[in-house]
């Protein structure tokens, strides 16, 4: 590790300080300016990609529905475009189109 | 037979019943095990094809659960057609549902059929650390306080407990901008899978956040939760990326409840 770059103190004090105080603890706000201040601040900072839809979320055997899906037989099957892979560009310039690789 | 002795048997024959009954529920072209007989002792093939759809169908189901994102991506077609084969090699270890499905993303990044996606394995991975972090245990984060109340000379010592909720993904491809498209269902914009992002999962009281890491984030966070010390994890994140804004990293940790608790470490 003697290539290391040693962080000085006063950097990591500078660092903590601006840390802390942009942790704001000021009067409290009406809600909607905590979620305007909450994004701006956000954006800047970490950028928050997705929050909230926990409902409904708690995953699979939270309900005891039937089956009614026939799906136990089928060792093939035919490719089908259905998703949003169309969307999305991959390295090289392909789409990600649902064939197998040659 | 006394009632009581008729049970312990029948609780010692279960177990291998039950095994044998399953042997078979995941393969449609095994035979139906001996000793599964149906009326007027007939191959009780349509009543043992009930137990294979439910037993398929519902870990499929659970599948589709854990990874909407990816399901959107793929279709539902492809989707069940991919989660069943990983169902027949990988049956479920745990009796808890939502516990399945961990080594899913390895099997896309295996599968033959999704190699066109080479981001859909990131993108699971995503999905399954914002599970976890969904179920992981409660616990208080940690408070600014806390770091405020350290005296500078030690704060390069200073150590950090992870938050159980607290998982990174590391990402070549653009996983957190996909996995957020995705996990909605409206439409969006063209997204350029090649820009490398790293996501943070984490849960302050119920509320499950995933973020994008700036640069150095990743490093920085990966060797705080490893347990080491401040000052090395930020000289770490500096060398691997120059641009590397340490009070934002401090900010952004405390404000998504990254740590639960600190302690300073014993030597300089």
């Amino acid at each position: 590790m003697s290539v290391t770059t040693k962080i000085s103190a006063a950097v990591l004090v500078s660092a903590v300080t601006a840390a802390i105080t942009s942790a704001a603890f000021a009067a409290p706000l009406t809600q909607a300016e905590v979620a305007a201040a909450t994004a701006a601040h956000k954006e800047k900072c970490y950028g928050v990609a997705l929050k909230g839809q926990n409902d409904c979320a708690a995953g699979p055997g939270t309900t005891c529905q039937g089956t009614s899906t026939v799906d136990f037989q089928g060792n093939s099957w035919k490719f089908v475009q259905g998703g949003t892979c169309t969307s999305i560009v991959v390295p090289g310039g392909k789409h990600g189109s649902l064939t197998p690789l040659p | 037979m006394p009632a009581a002795e008729a049970t312990s048997v029948a609780a010692q024959r279960l177990p291998i019943y039950a095994a044998n009954l399953a042997r078979g529920l995941l393969d449609p072209d095994h035979p139906i095990p001996a000793g599964i007989v149906g009326p007027n002792g007939k191959r009780p093939v349509k009543r043992y094809n009930v137990y294979r759809n439910n037993v398929t169908a519902s870990l499929v189901d659970a599948l589709a659960a854990i990874f909407p994102a990816t399901r959107r991506i793929t279709g539902v077609e492809f989707f069940r057609a991919m989660a069943r084969f990983y169902v027949r090699s990988t049956p479920p270890r745990s009796s808890l549902l939502f516990e399945y499905g961990r080594d899913f993303p390895d099997f896309i990044a295996r599968y033959e059929y999704a190699q066109a996606m080479p981001y859909l394995p990131d993108t699971a991975r995503i999905e399954r650390a914002w599970l976890d972090a969904y179920h992981a245990a409660d616990v208080p984060t940690l408070a600014p306080q806390a770091l405020g109340a350290i005296s500078p000379d030690l704060l390069a010592n200073v150590m950090f407990v992870p938050h159980p909720a607290t998982r990174i993904v590391r990402s070549r491809f653009a996983a957190v901008r996909i996995f957020a498209a995705n996990r909605q269902d409206g439409p969006f914009d063209r997204i350029e899978a090649s820009v490398p992002e790293d996501a943070l999962v984490t849960r302050r009281d119920l509320e499950v956040t995933v973020r994008r890491l700036p640069p150095g984030g990743a490093a920085f966070l990966t060797q705080l939760l490893a347990g080491r010390p401040l000052g090395d994890a930020a000289a770490s994140a500096f060398n691997g990326a120059p641009g590397f804004d340490l009070a934002a990293n401090i900010t952004g940790m405390i404000e998504a409840g990254v740590f639960s608790a600190l302690h300073v470490g014993d030597h300089a």
